[in-house]
């Protein structure tokens, strides 16, 4: 009886000294930081993806509780809704941003872009755009190995194993941007989700001249300018042989898409055309134009489920 | 009989399809396209316009920089464009086309076969000349040689190596050059040594080529201060390093020049090209190309003028065999598989190998049992596995810490790895990104 007692005596004595020698130690050197720090941590997606330009979640808080306003400062991930909660708890005006979804400015699908080549290297689009043009002679387009897929976080990117093309799953897409880094061939840009997901895109970087891309890929932009003669609002502009759109000033009046000879211009989410106007998208290409055709007036049957091809 | 220290693999050389085939020269094409990238450096500038006649030799593109080359017509005729080419590789590059009509040359090239004995000519005359003529080391860096020739200040040359190595399996043309114009090889050896102020100049010749030992010996042990090196066989020992360590037994430092051991060392064909300049008044503008292959008809070294269909050339040796599953521009080791034949030969192609379908496939890569045969197998002495793990997680800084930038692209880690592990593919992609992001850094 004597032993438990004794050493229970050592035993809880040593334990107190220990916990207040702690307590102090811990009073004494005790980092001061913002307790807000931790609140808006809570709040954010905890993805640690790096899409707002910081090391992580915690670094984008640190930043935004330093800062003294919410301007610059955004989470892709959890889009305006997440900053909203974050200028509540700093008491600051939430800045509107606009919802942005990556796109893969690639048309080249199998049928529409011969392969000339085959690489038997490792699978990697790093690699094969240091080897050469890649298996196909479009030396702009997509190497197909999917190192996109491989950096996305969130699952919202996956190869079509018919047009072998990556394709952005709408839903999933933060924009985080991880993915506009590894593609070697810059094809992936953010773009504006637009009303109603819509939006309308120049679905190649081809800045070959017309005959060379033409013959490389069916579904190319030829710089041909069409497009930016018949558009009102001067969104398009024709560089080195190649149409752009500018998301801000386009007005989604869909006239270039017509216009396009070759169905490089695609609108994404917009309700099929009415049949009566036979305006025939993309005459010029009737076969290759095909595995593109359901998913570019996406269907309002499914409204988002199924990646459009973007 | 030595060789270089550090790592080295024994590839099987196969050089018997096109050994002792004696240079035929490749026929004049009716239109040629001129690359204005044929080396390292700047794009050469075109000094010629639409329409121009020009001779063979004459000028038609000025080194863009100091690190550049100029290039001159292979043909005479007229320049129907300037515009760009696809190169065998799928890359864009400006080019200059010409529209063939007969052969005028240049009236001061001398273009007879006579051999010319040394002028007295002044150093500074000799590397003018060379620049002028455009000259690139035909090895296959395609580094402009009047560079090499001017050290920094404070660095002396003192020993020219020259590389007859060929350790590059199947290729066979420097092999040839040895035997046929030895003796301008020898001239030319004598141009550089007085260009460079030096009184010392090795040849390094591998044992598998003993008739080039023996003829190279018999005209080199007439001039002073001038030997023959015969080098135990060992992939890579024709790189520029490896070869200053198997000649004179002196390690380049990581990340410096040759000029640091005080060597400099040119390829043999390069030699030629520069006793023609200099003593011929002849520009660089043909180069001898190896087209061999198990199944080629015809398979041998043929001299090629710049800008010639490599069709042309590949036709001239019996077309391209049946089976073929790969074109390899170069060597097997070194050389980079093609995906069109499409392409004018120039300065860089210094063969093609034609591989039928069942060699040219990839063995299916397994995971890495960490043996260390490519460690083993390195001649900078480079951790591949290490390297190859970093690029493919993309850990630049970790790779510029282990010296990436020392990676030589031998290919000898891929080549001894027992899981067929693709290294070099990383390693290579890994480098192209650590040199840009060096360049980036230094340009801030």
């Amino acid at each position: 009886m004597n032993i438990v007692l004794i050493a229970l005596l050592v035993l809880g004595a040593t334990g107190l000294t220990a916990a207040v020698l702690l307590f102090v130690i811990a009073q004494k050197f005790k980092v001061e930081e913002d307790p807000r720090i931790d609140e808006v941590t809570e709040v954010l997606p905890g993805a640690n993806c790096g899409g707002c330009g910081f090391a992580g979640c915690r670094a984008l808080a640190e930043a935004c509780v330093k800062a003294d306003s919410l301007e610059g400062l955004l989470c892709p991930v959890g889009g305006s809704e997440t900053m909203a909660k974050v200028a509540s708890i700093l008491g600051m005006e939430s800045v509107a941003a606009e919802p942005m979804v990556a796109v893969v400015r690639c048309n080249g699908t199998c049928e529409a872009r011969p392969r000339t080549s085959e690489f038997n290297g490792s699978r990697s689009c790093q690699i094969m755009h240091s080897c050469y043009v890649g298996e196909t002679a479009c030396p702009f387009g997509c190497l197909g190995c999917g190192d996109c897929v491989a950096a996305c976080q969130f699952d919202a990117l996956h190869m079509n194993p018919e047009t072998g093309l990556p394709e952005v799953d709408e839903d999933k897409c933060t924009s985080c941007g991880k993915c506009v880094k590894a593609c070697p061939r810059q094809l992936i840009e953010l773009r504006k989700k637009g009303p109603k997901n819509r939006r309308i895109v120049v679905l190649c970087r081809n800045k070959d001249k017309g005959a060379a891309t033409r013959k490389a890929c069916l579904n190319g932009c030829i710089g041909c300018g069409k497009c930016m003669k018949e558009c009102n609002f001067e969104a398009i502009t024709v560089e080195n042989n190649l149409a752009y759109i500018d998301f801000n000033k386009c007005r989604l009046c869909r006239k270039c898409e017509a216009a396009c000879p070759t169905g490089a211009i695609h609108a994404i989410n917009f309700p099929p055309r009415k049949p009566a106007e036979p305006k025939e998208e993309a005459p010029a290409t009737p076969k290759p134009a095909e595995p593109t055709v359901p998913t570019t007036p996406a269907p309002s049957v499914e409204p988002k489920k199924e990646e459009a091809n973007v | 009989m030595s060789t270089f220290r550090i790592g080295g693999v024994h590839p099987q050389d196969n050089k018997q399809y096109s050994a002792h085939q004696t240079i035929v020269d490749c026929p004049l094409p009716q239109k040629a396209i001129i690359p204005l990238v044929q080396h390292i450096g700047a794009p050469a500038q075109p000094v010629v316009e639409k329409g121009d006649k020009v001779r063979v030799g004459q000028l038609i593109a000025k080194a863009g920089g100091f690190v550049s080359a100029n290039i001159h017509s292979p043909f005479s005729g007229t320049i129907s464009k300037i515009d760009t080419t696809v190169d065998g590789w799928g890359a864009r590059v400006p080019a200059i086309f010409i529209d063939v009509e007969g052969d005028l040359w240049l009236d001061e090239i001398d273009k007879s076969d006579n051999l010319v004995r040394e002028g007295i000519l002044e150093p500074k005359e000799i590397i003018d000349r060379i620049a002028a003529a455009g000259i690139v080391g035909l090895g296959g860096a395609c580094f402009p040689t009047h560079v090499k020739l001017m050290p920094p200040p404070g660095k002396k040359a003192k020993v020219l190596i020259v590389n007859g190595v060929e350790c590059e399996p199947y290729l066979t043309c420097d092999h040839q050059l040895m035997l046929e114009k030895g003796e301008e090889i020898i001239i030319g050896i004598q141009l550089l040594m007085r260009a460079l102020n030096i009184q010392r100049a090795i040849i390094g010749i591998e044992k598998n080529k003993p008739d080039a030992i023996a003829h190279m010996q018999k005209l080199a042990s007439r001039v002073l201060g001038m030997s023959v090196m015969p080098l135990n066989l060992k992939y890579p020992q024709g790189g520029e390093k490896q070869l200053i360590d198997a000649c004179i037994g002196r390690q380049v430092p990581s990340g410096a020049l040759p000029i640091e051991v005080g060597a400099v060392v040119d390829n043999v064909a390069t030699v030629y090209a520069v006793y023609e300049a200099v003593l011929k008044r002849k520009p660089l503008i043909s180069r001898v190309m190896t087209i061999t292959g198990k199944d080629v008809a015809k398979p041998g070294n043929y001299r090629v003028r710049f800008g010639t269909p490599l069709t042309d050339v590949v036709a001239l040796a019996g077309g391209v065999p049946e089976n073929t599953g790969k074109i390899i521009g170069g060597g097997p080791m070194m050389g980079r598989a093609m995906n069109s034949l499409d392409m004018p030969a120039n300065k860089r192609v210094s063969g093609l190998l034609f591989m039928p379908e069942d060699e040219s496939r990839r063995i299916e890569p397994e995971n890495c049992i960490r043996c260390a045969k490519c460690v083993g197998a390195c001649p900078m002495g480079l951790e591949p596995y290490l390297l190859a793990r970093q690029a493919e997680l993309q850990q630049w800084d970790g790779m510029e810490a282990h010296n990436i930038m020392d990676c030589i692209e031998c290919g000898c880690c891929t080549f001894t790895c027992p899981s067929h592990r693709p290294l070099l593919d990383y390693v290579r992609m890994g480098k192209a990104k650590v040199g840009g992001i060096i360049r980036a850094r230094s340009a801030k």
